[in-house]
């Protein structure tokens, strides 16, 4: 509460000064320096989507941050976004941190894809500049060892672990009504490398896998897949696919009235979609997904969802991703009351920052990985997003097996 | 073991894929046949017809159906248009600056897209978009089943220009041999540029067949360019019917070796395919030699 | 006009030496080395396009399995990175040489070519995409080790200065070529190749030592390329973004011509900086303003650069 009034007194007193000091008309000499961090998206090709979903997380952060007072310890520093756009490339993520090292920002926050991710921090480590992560999932983000690169949501190992576990947690409170699962994965790195890791749990967990069916992004077609699912009758069936490929997979099963006793997903792009609910609500109904998900039991997660959806955007989790990473930075600023990198490294490494939107706890970053860092389960239910698990923050109860 | 039902099933999907990529690879063989060039804009092309189905349906609730021979129209005369006063002009009778300039075109067309629209995955719901025929052992959709006959009737249509209409000949002549349709007092510009604009009005009424069932971001015409550039190959360039029987074959292809070798190695089966026609018969099924 | 044949590459070649010694900007030099990389895979493309006539479409072959080589012969078998740079270019080569066997054997010209190289790109597209050895579609890693004896430097000039080396042992070679008989068959070849026969020139031996130079270029600018990123999946090495970038860099600059591809990937690359420069906020923009200058350079440079160069000097002389 301390810090609440502090905020708001120096806050006051910082306008007041501006103020006075902006009568003679030397405003731009009394303002407090602005620290620069980067904001690394994929805004154009393939990913532009996301990239674009992750730029309004950022972007909403730096507003919050700003109109609270910016960085105190520096004075009410502003923080100003030096945005650069990867093209969805990693030599186009490489170009932009040589670009932003050059501007003299202080850290970067983003990258989205893996491959955008790696290349991106690799080249901010030649100048110790501070990476966090935003999505990217790909355990080898984090084992490289690189003493820049931080990574506030879960790995790749840490999502399916979770997944995995959550879905025989609903399916044994259930009865065990599913024993048999088709696996669907599109065939990139995040795809393949979930059906691996599925290949080899799944069995330990006393599930059958009957087919694993690989398909590209962007496919034309996935009336295949679906008579695939058709011919093998799962109980269960696990798609991981980008939002295209799952929408139309959704909507051939609801076509062909293939109708399994649950579908869930791991890392979906659509089963955590807004859009897909909206436009497909038959088709989408009772999805389950483990994915990144905000906390529903935070203020400013729920009102920041709120303004996006207002501006006609859809909600989807790289928003408050990216917006809890740059928070996250901006409290580490802070505590090292500098722009220099290496402190600013030093403060991730001490952090112990809670106030992000995530359901993950206090921040601790252990060799770059947020150790708190945990996926969701969400299911589709009329019309709306609901998280279902963990229990202590679902805003709904799971319906499994779906109803006949 | 894998039930006939199935193997049927997939055929008959397949068949109803081939007939939309027939639509697309008439018009890359079209534009080949005449005027020599590998058109590298086509996938933007249909990007672009697919956006304006979707805004025509979103915004005045105009049915993707009910817009094909406006959107047939417009995009001949959007074709014809470029060729004649873009490509054309600035080619300056170079293939090599053909190619480059449909490249610059499709960066143009895609990245105004995505401008404009974002990139956003967009889909439209049609009120027919989710019935089906019950065959007992699958479900046709609707949609599908309407844009196979649609696609199989422009592919008549357009052969019937070719062989009975003045233009038609016209075309052909060009195609056959430029410098004789030129002294026989055909304006080959013209031509070159009716033909660009058939190929880009059969994208569009392809992207009226494809809207109902499948959804449009600003790059998704280019899932559809390399399967069509096989077809294109695998019937023959510059051969209609070729591409056709080619669209079919591809689509049957495409469909059961992704039932057997699962959905990313069967665009492998796709592109041996190519490979072979290409080293054993590069003629193709239908073309002759030139 | 000889004399400046010369003059000119080595005044390029020297000017871009230099510019590490006025800058030390690290965003100046990373530009740098993107465009050389390019342009090294675009001069690759000249020797079997520009010189000889053979559009090739898919020299994302020569570039990913060059890449794929370097890059897996350390991870795997823990070889040396120059060595596994030499392998690299090694596979790249004889890769293309197999492949044209095939379908210069078949016959195949002009678009057809075009179009096999383009499906032979997308076939080791999706098999490296899919099999284990190669990383799958999780790619594969060079593990960061900054030492000169694993081809990992901490300065950026130097890297600059050594992909410069190679881009500019390439130009010699190129321009040697040009005078030599076996680029005079090649020249043929390309002009006419039924004349070339009846002279008795060995066009699929030429065809042949043409595609394996070419890919071992182009290999090489693949294996440079997973040395600086250290980073390579399926998508970087196979992906038609190189092969179009590598044509469309050879074309614009002046294909058939021994400068042309460097001076091509030099404007191309610094035409997108300009465009992100002006283009501001929107996303998409400033990729439609380049397509735009593209066709318009296009309209305005019939032979590329260098053959608008050509033209002002003969104009200037008369």
């Amino acid at each position: 509460m301390t810090k609440l009034i502090n905020r708001r007194t120096l806050l006051a007193g910082s306008t007041m000064v501006a103020t006075t000091v902006a009568m003679p008309g030397i405003l731009r000499a009394a303002e407090p320096p602005t620290v620069k961090v980067g904001v690394i998206q994929p805004v154009t090709g393939a990913l532009a989507y996301d990239g674009q979903q992750g730029q309004i997380g950022a972007e909403a952060a730096i507003k919050a941050i700003n109109d609270a007072g910016g960085i105190k310890s520096l004075g009410g520093a502003k923080i100003e976004m030096v945005f650069g756009d990867a093209r969805s490339t990693p030599e186009g993520g490489t170009a932009e941190v040589e670009r932003m090292a050059a501007a003299e920002v202080s850290a970067i926050v983003g990258g989205f894809a893996s491959p955008i991710c790696l290349a991106a921090s690799q080249a901010a480590s030649r100048y110790d500049l501070p990476y966090l992560v935003d999505v990217g999932v790909a355990d080898s983000i984090i084992t490289r060892g690189l003493k820049n690169t931080f990574r506030f949501g879960p790995g790749f190992g840490i999502v399916a672990q979770t997944g995995l576990d959550n879905l025989v947690k609903i399916n044994d409170a259930a009865g065990k009504p599913a024993k048999t699962v088709v696996i669907v994965h599109e065939d990139g790195l995040f795809g393949a490398g979930l059906a691996k890791l599925l290949q080899a749990e799944l069995p330990k967990r006393g599930f059958e896998i009957l087919d694993t069916i690989a398909h590209p992004t962007p496919s034309r077609d996935m009336s295949n897949v679906a008579l695939q699912i058709k011919a093998k009758n799962p109980d269960l069936v696990i798609p991981s696919s980008y939002y295209g490929e799952m929408v139309l997979l959704m909507r051939t099963l609801q076509q062909q009235h293939i109708k399994p006793k649950g579908i869930y997903c791991i890392l979906n792009g659509a089963a955590s979609n807004f859009r897909f609910v909206k436009e497909f609500p038959d088709a989408a109904q009772y999805l389950m997904d483990c994915n990144h998900w905000h906390d529903p039991r935070k203020p400013v997660a729920e009102a920041l969802r709120k303004t996006v959806e207002a501006s006609g955007k859809f909600w989807t989790y790289n928003i408050p991703m990216n917006y809890s990473s740059m928070v996250i930075l901006a409290d580490a600023i802070e505590r090292a009351g500098s722009t220099d990198r290496l402190k600013i490294i030093e403060a991730l490494n001490s952090s112990t920052f809670a106030g992000h939107i995530m359901p993950y706890g206090p921040t601790k970053f252990v060799g770059g990985q947020n150790q708190g860092a945990a996926p969701v389960n969400t299911q589709v239910q009329a019309g709306d997003i609901k998280v279902i698990y963990p229990t202590d923050f679902a805003d709904a109860k799971v319906v499994y097996p779906y109803p006949a | 073991m894998l039930s006939p039902d199935i193997i049927l099933a997939a055929v008959l999907n397949g068949l109803m894929n081939g007939a939309i990529y027939a639509l697309i690879a008439l018009g890359l063989t079209l534009v080949y046949g005449v005027l020599h060039i590998i058109n590298f804009a086509h996938g933007a092309t249909l990007t672009a017809a697919m956006f304006v189905v979707f805004i025509a349906f979103t915004v005045f609730g105009i049915d993707p159906f009910v817009m094909i021979p406006a959107m047939a129209l417009g995009f001949f005369g959007v074709g014809y248009a470029l060729q004649r006063f873009v490509v054309g002009p600035a080619a300056q009778g170079s293939d090599n600056n053909v190619l480059l300039i449909t490249l610059g075109l499709s960066i143009m067309i895609e990245n105004g897209l995505l401008a404009v629209f974002h990139s956003d995955t967009r889909s439209i719901d049609v009120p027919y978009g989710f019935s089906s025929f019950d065959l007992g052992f699958t479900f046709l959709s609707v949609p599908k089943v309407a844009g196979f006959g649609v696609s199989l009737a422009v592919a008549l249509v357009l052969w019937v220009i070719l062989i009975r209409t003045d233009t038609g000949k016209a075309i052909r002549a060009v195609a056959r041999e430029r410098m004789g349709a030129e002294l026989a007092g055909i304006d080959v510009e013209h031509i070159f540029a009716v033909t660009f604009g058939l190929g880009a009005a059969t994208v569009a009424i392809a992207a009226c067949l494809l809207m109902p069932t499948f959804y449009v971001s600003p790059r998704i015409g280019n899932a559809f360019v390399l399967v069509a550039f096989t077809i294109v190959v695998l019937g023959g360039m510059g051969s209609i019917p070729g591409a056709v029987t080619g669209a079919l074959i591809v689509g049957i292809i495409e469909s059961v070796s992704g039932l057997f070798l699962d959905e990313s190695l069967g665009q492998l089966g796709i592109f041996i395919l190519f490979i072979l026609v290409l080293l054993l018969r590069p003629t193709g099924l239908f073309g002759a030699r030139t | 006009m000889i004399a400046l044949r010369t003059l000119c590459p080595l005044l390029v070649v020297a000017g871009l030496a230099l510019i590490p010694a006025f800058t030390s900007a690290n965003t100046t030099l990373n530009f740098l080395v993107f465009a050389l990389i390019v342009a090294l895979s675009a001069q690759g493309w000249n020797i079997l396009a520009g010189y000889g006539g053979q559009f090739s479409f898919g020299h994302a072959a020569f570039f990913g399995l060059g890449a794929y080589g370097t890059a897996l012969a350390q991870a795997r078998f823990g070889i040396n990175p120059w060595v596994a740079f030499a392998a690299g270019i090694g596979l790249a080569a004889l890769a293309g040489t197999v492949i044209g066997y095939l379908s210069f054997r078949a016959g195949l010209r002009g678009s057809y070519f075009t179009l096999v190289t383009l499906a032979f790109a997308e076939v080791f597209r999706i098999l490296f995409n899919a099999a284990s050895f190669t990383g799958g579609a999780a790619g594969v890693l060079v593990k960061l080790d900054v030492r000169p004896e694993n081809f990992q430097f901490a300065s950026r000039s130097v890297f600059y200065w050594v992909v410069l080396g190679i881009v500019a042992l390439v130009l010699l070679l190129t321009m040697r070529l040009e005078r030599s008989r076996f680029g005079a068959w090649l020249i043929a070849i390309r002009e006419n190749e039924a004349a070339a026969k009846a002279l008795g020139v060995d066009v699929l031996m030429v065809k042949l030592q043409a595609i394996a130079l070419s890919a071992a270029i182009t290999g090489a600018a693949g294996g440079l390329y997973v040395q600086y990123f250290l980073y390579l999946d399926a998508n970087i090495g196979f992906g038609p973004w190189i092969s179009v970038e590598t044509l469309m860099a050879a074309i614009i600059g002046g294909a058939g011509t021994a400068l042309g591809p460097v001076l091509g990937a030099l404007a191309l690359h610094g035409l997108g900086q300009l465009t992100k420069g002006i283009a501001g906020g929107t996303p998409g923009i400033d990729l439609v303003l380049f397509g735009a200058l593209l066709i318009l350079a296009v309209a305005f440079m019939r032979d590329g650069i260098i053959g608008r160069l050509r033209r002002l000097l003969v104009w200037g002389r008369r």
